[in-house]
């Protein structure tokens, strides 16, 4: 024993304090701080994610609509291409052996050289049959399936939308998708994108440390994408087929719903285009032409384009009068000429003929009392403040200066002026109804959608209601519509002023009416023509809305032509042939030589 | 050696002996899942690094026989000349060797390559054991500490030849021997003290502040401008609250403390800024959490989950700080239970840099989480308490002297390795004793091992 023998105690402590400053260091690492795990997971995961097929579309009657198909993106990692015979290879893929350099200089320059790189997109599946025979002696080369948009009845471009690549805009708003993701971007693929994407799934797989992807990942479960659901949409395919024929050659628009559900049946906005030219690897291009075309085809005219009414205005004009007690039935009016212009021989009609007869001195009278009812005798000015704010709510019923509550994405609202709007236009009491009697007819600061017009013959068919017009029957087939289109909107119109705006809207069709050579044979149809004015001498906006039957209507159509002049003449036949092809599937003898005139007529250069 | 002999198995610490059987096992199913990539094949594959261990483990385990069947008397005989012999190995490495990493460290023979370095302690251990037994020394006189010194400095100059810094390190194991047999305590104390200063220094020193009147300098001169004015203090202190005659002695030591202070901080700082090459720097500062910046570590993240993993690819490269942090996240990543044997994420898609020999203890930690490090760690710590018990009965200085030396380097040798995977010491490529995959590296534990456990069984028959 000596004096150093206690320094055993002293080596001991070290060696126990160093371990105790390990374990306890180890256990903030491993069990306290949860960061490192983090760090892992964000270092060695990579989620993979499973894109589910789109939701398929079908139009009322089952025909496929819009679909998918697989196509098949080539792809190459650089490195591991190594040494190839390049000519062959080329002649393969039908590529030049410069796309091949440039890709591989490009991957370089990244330093993506171990990353896969896209070298032929999209390639047909027939195409791949033939090419992947020969592709398995290639190293590094490899397809990626993807699944592409594709419209087998080629029809209803602007209804059913278009799907494209995610903007930077939509990818800040949606955590949902990743950057080089597709989404619907219009029509129905945008209104119901959630339903048609389906859920993504998931596919855990490994990076290693030169960022090499393997497949599982530990104990975590993959999560299987779950399908797009499929969707049955309001449109009936033929009579789609049929509008977009009728409207070859004309720019303007059809709108044909089902009054009492307000299913659209067709939307019709010419010129129009083959879907399928914006799918793919010819969208870019396509776009191009498409967005910078004069005629304007991506302009959804149904929705978008914002009309004045014109004539077809004199009916909401009737009912809102009629409603208010300003006129009824049985009130006749003076054609006085001498403010406002007319058109045929009659001089002192009741409702029903001014409607026939499309009568302007009777309407500008008529809102004329609607709107100056001395409610306040201390001034007109004050006076037709208070009326105009009653017309403009009566007006707005009918889903005017509204969005009409339609799933359609981008719709217009249109304008319908209201006190607010004329005080800052003129000043307060500063005017008075002779100041915006141009309203009463349907011209002046009206502005309206087709969409609109169609949804007023709906009120009309149903006598004071609507539901929402919406462009999907059956979320998931043998499913509903969206809650709100199983809704009805009521307007607070008696149903009993329907009739006489009713019986009027069928003697327009009949002869001596303003659209009686557009009657079809058989089929009692309730219309009302209209003719816009367009400055600048250019051709008038032909005008129609009707529904057919009278009684149990089945179907409500709005027309408008551009620059096509009468509505009685070049848009009352486009709504009655689309009558007639709904409801009888043909068209009549009869109506044939209606029909050639239409289909020849040419009004693009207008 | 007058006692009849008895069967050279008898005595032997058998438990000594089972703990390192678990390490060396534990340590070949770790190198096993470090190397295995993708696939499972037999985990005796020649040409592979677990099966090379294997053969290692089974050459190792008949050195071990062969040293149990030996007389304990003989490394006392020949101590100088197994000494002697290791020195000229480590000479002839500096002419003959094969070069790997940037150190001439390896004699090829055959298929395989040795590493004289990994024997050279237990060359170390029988000499210093040898030469303090025999003179009876207790360190209180220069001569002795310049010997011991000697017997240490000899081969670790041939060594940093190499140049191998990481071995050569694991030679300070050395001075807690010496401490044990009389070298003065103060040695520990005021390396202690050197190390806390030095990186104090190097910490201040990083740091650039911008001074009145001098401008931007480093930041070491706020360091030395406190200890100056401590010194000052203290002068005040002594002469106004000491008896005079006791102020001189004091005023000296204060004065050239203060002042050795001042110039170790100032040299540190000049040995780190001006004479290490840059990637040592940046150990250093890696090690003393000086270049992890919060920023850096974000920008890794985010590298990763935008998948470009090219990025942090090339970053291994320039960043000096990648292989301590992956090998932290590895250990961070097992949890208290672990990812499970084989599954570790970070060391199965090679995040982990050197899994299967120096980093080991990262694979361990990942895999088998808290309680498998918390296990090796108290393995060890059991070994070494062990050794130091078993060391404190010998009758014989010799044993005990080597008894000691065994123990330190077990334990330097977790100091650091265990330390740089955790991020608590610089990165220092030397292996885990038993477990890291290395031929040299298992012979030369296992027989610095197995000597003294010869040594223990002979304890009863050996006279003082």
């Amino acid at each position: 024993m000596n004096q150093y023998d206690g320094r055993k105690i002293t080596i001991i402590l070290i060696v126990c304090v160093i371990a105790i400053i390990y374990v306890v260091r180890l256990f903030f690492l491993q069990v306290v701080n949860s960061t490192w795990k983090e760090q892992a997971t964000a270092l060695t995961e990579e989620e993979i994610p499973l894109y589910p097929p789109r939701g398929i579309i079908y139009d009322r009657t089952g025909k496929m609509l819009v679909t998918n198909q697989t196509v098949y993106n080539l792809m190459v990692v650089p490195k591991k291409a190594g040494e190839f015979d390049t000519t062959s290879l080329c002649k393969l893929l039908r590529i030049k052996k410069e796309d091949i350099d440039n890709l591989f200089a490009r991957a370089r320059a990244r330093g993506e050289f171990h990353r896969p790189q896209l070298l032929v997109e999209q390639i047909t599946p027939s195409d791949y049959a033939a090419m992947s025979e020969q592709l398995y002696k290639y190293k590094g080369f490899f397809a990626e399936s993807r699944t592409l948009r594709v419209y087998p009845q080629s029809v209803g471009a602007l209804f059913l939308g278009d799907v494209g690549k995610i903007s930077p805009e939509e990818y800040k708003k949606n955590p949902y998708y990743t950057k080089q993701e597709y989404l619907g971007k219009s029509g129905i693929e945008k209104a119901y994108e959630q339903e048609l994407r389906g859920v993504k799934g998931i596919n855990y797989a490994f990076r290693d440390n030169v960022g090499n992807i393997k497949e599982h990942a530990g104990d975590k479960e993959d999560m299987p994408a779950t399908p797009g659901t499929d969707l049955i949409c309001t449109m009936d395919a033929d009579l789609q087929v049929y509008g977009e024929k009728l409207m070859q050659n004309k720019r303007g628009c059809i709108v044909a719903i089902e009054p009492s559900t307000g299913e659209i049946l067709a939307m019709v906005s010419a010129p129009t285009y083959d879907p399928n030219l914006l799918v793919g690897r010819v969208r870019g291009h396509n776009f191009n032409v498409l967005n910078t075309d004069p005629q304007k085809p991506l302009f959804n005219r149904a929705t978008q384009a914002q009309y004045r009414p014109g004539s077809i205005f004199k009916l909401a004009q009737s009912l809102t009068a009629l409603q208010t007690g300003a006129i009824t039935p049985q009130t006749r009016i003076h054609c006085n000429r001498g403010v406002i212009g007319c058109h045929g021989g009659h001089s002192n009609d009741d409702l029903e003929m001014a409607i026939v007869h499309s009568c302007n001195p009777y309407f500008r009278e008529v809102m004329h009392r609607v709107v100056e009812a001395d409610r306040d005798g201390s001034s007109r000015f004050k006076d037709a403040r208070l009326g105009l704010e009653i017309w403009q709510g009566y007006i707005m019923q009918f889903g005017f200066g509204t969005d009409v509550h339609c799933d359609i994405p981008g719709v217009k609202t249109g304008s319908v002026p209201g006190v607010k709007f004329y005080d800052k236009w003129y000043g307060k009491e500063q005017w008075a109804f002779s100041t915006i009697y141009s309203l009463s007819i349907g011209e002046g600061e009206m502005l309206v959608t087709p969409l609109q017009m169609c949804n007023m013959a709906c009120v009309i068919a149903n006598k004071g209601w609507y539901v929402p017009p919406h462009t999907v029957k059956q979320i998931g087939l043998g499913g509903m519509p969206r809650e709100e289109y199983m809704k009805r909107y009521q307007l607070g119109i008696d149903s009993s002023h329907f009739t006489t705006v009713i019986n009027a809207m069928e003697k327009v069709l009949q002869p001596g009416g303003t659209a009686w050579r557009a009657a079809p044979k058989d089929i009692v149809v309730c219309g009302k023509t209209g003719t816009v004015q367009n400055a600048g001498g250019k051709e008038d906006h032909a005008v129609f809305i009707c529904f057919a039957p009278k009684e149990n209507p089945k179907i409500a159509v709005a027309v408008y032509t551009e620059n096509a002049g009468f509505g009685g003449t070049w848009s009352a036949p486009v709504a009655t042939l689309m009558i007639e092809q709904y409801l009888n599937d043909s068209i009549a003898e009869s109506s044939k030589a209606r029909e050639k005139t239409i289909l020849d007529a040419n009004f693009l250069d207008r | 050696m007058s006692a009849p002999r008895q069967h050279p198995l008898a005595n032997v610490d058998w438990l000594t002996v089972i703990v390192y059987g678990i390490m060396v096992l534990f340590g070949w199913m770790n190198i096993y899942s470090a190397a295995v990539v993708d696939i499972n094949p037999s985990p005796f594959d020649i040409s592979q690094e677990y099966g090379k261990q294997f053969m290692f483990i089974l050459i190792s385990a008949f050195l071990a026989l062969l040293v149990l069947y030996m007389e304990g008397e003989f490394f006392n005989k020949f101590a100088i000349f197994i000494y002697g012999t290791f020195i000229l190995l480590l000479g002839l490495v500096l002419i003959i060797g094969t070069t790997v990493n940037g150190a001439k460290a390896w004699i090829q023979i055959g298929g395989f390559a040795l590493q004289p370095a990994e024997f050279a302690k237990i060359g170390v251990g029988l000499m210093l054991a040898k030469y303090i037994s025999n003179t009876k020394t207790r360190f209180n006189s220069w001569k002795p500490r310049f010997m011991a010194g000697l017997i240490i400095g000899l081969p670790a100059v041939l060594i940093l030849l190499q140049p191998d810094v990481g071995s050569l390190l694991t030679f300070v194991a050395f001075i807690l021997a010496l401490y044990r047999e009389g070298l003065s305590g103060n040695i520990l104390i005021i390396g202690l003290g050197a190390v806390v200063f030095g990186v104090l220094s190097i910490i201040t020193g990083f740091n650039r502040i911008n001074y009145p009147f001098f401008g931007e300098q480093s930041g070491v001169f706020v360091l030395m401008t406190i200890v100056f004015v401590i010194g000052v203090i203290f002068m005040f202190l002594i002469r106004n609250f000491i008896v005079p005659r006791n102020r001189r002695k004091l005023y000296l030591i204060t004065f050239l403390s203060t002042a050795a202070a001042i110039g170790f901080s100032y040299s540190v700082n000049f040995l780190v800024d001006g004479v290490l090459q840059k990637h040592q720097k940046t150990r250093i500062y890696v090690t003393l959490g000086l270049e992890e910046k919060e920023e850096d570590r974000e920008a890794m993240l985010s590298d990763a989950e935008s998948a470009d993993a090219a990025a942090v690819t090339t970053k291994k490269k320039d960043d000096p700080g990648y292989n301590a942090r992956m090998a932290k996240i590895a250990v961070g990543n097992g949890g208290l239970i672990g990812q499970g044997y084989m599954k570790g994420p970070m060391s199965k898609n090679k995040y982990v840099p050197e899994r299967w020999t120096d980093f080991i203890f990262s694979v361990i930690s990942e895999e088998w989480g808290f309680f498998g490090s918390f296990a090796v760690v108290a393995l060890f710590v059991f070994l070494i308490v062990r050794i130091i018990n078993m060391a404190e009965r010998q009758r014989s200085q010799f044993s005990r002297i080597y008894g000691y030396c065994v123990a330190s380097i077990f334990f330097l040798h977790l100091l650091i390795n265990v330390g740089m995977v955790i991020g608590l010491a610089p990165i220092i490529g030397i292996p885990l004793p038993f477990m890291s995959y290395g031929g040299s590296s298992l012979m030369g534990f296992t027989l610095l091992l197995f000597i003294f456990l010869r040594l223990d069984a002979e304890r009863l028959s050996v006279f003082r």
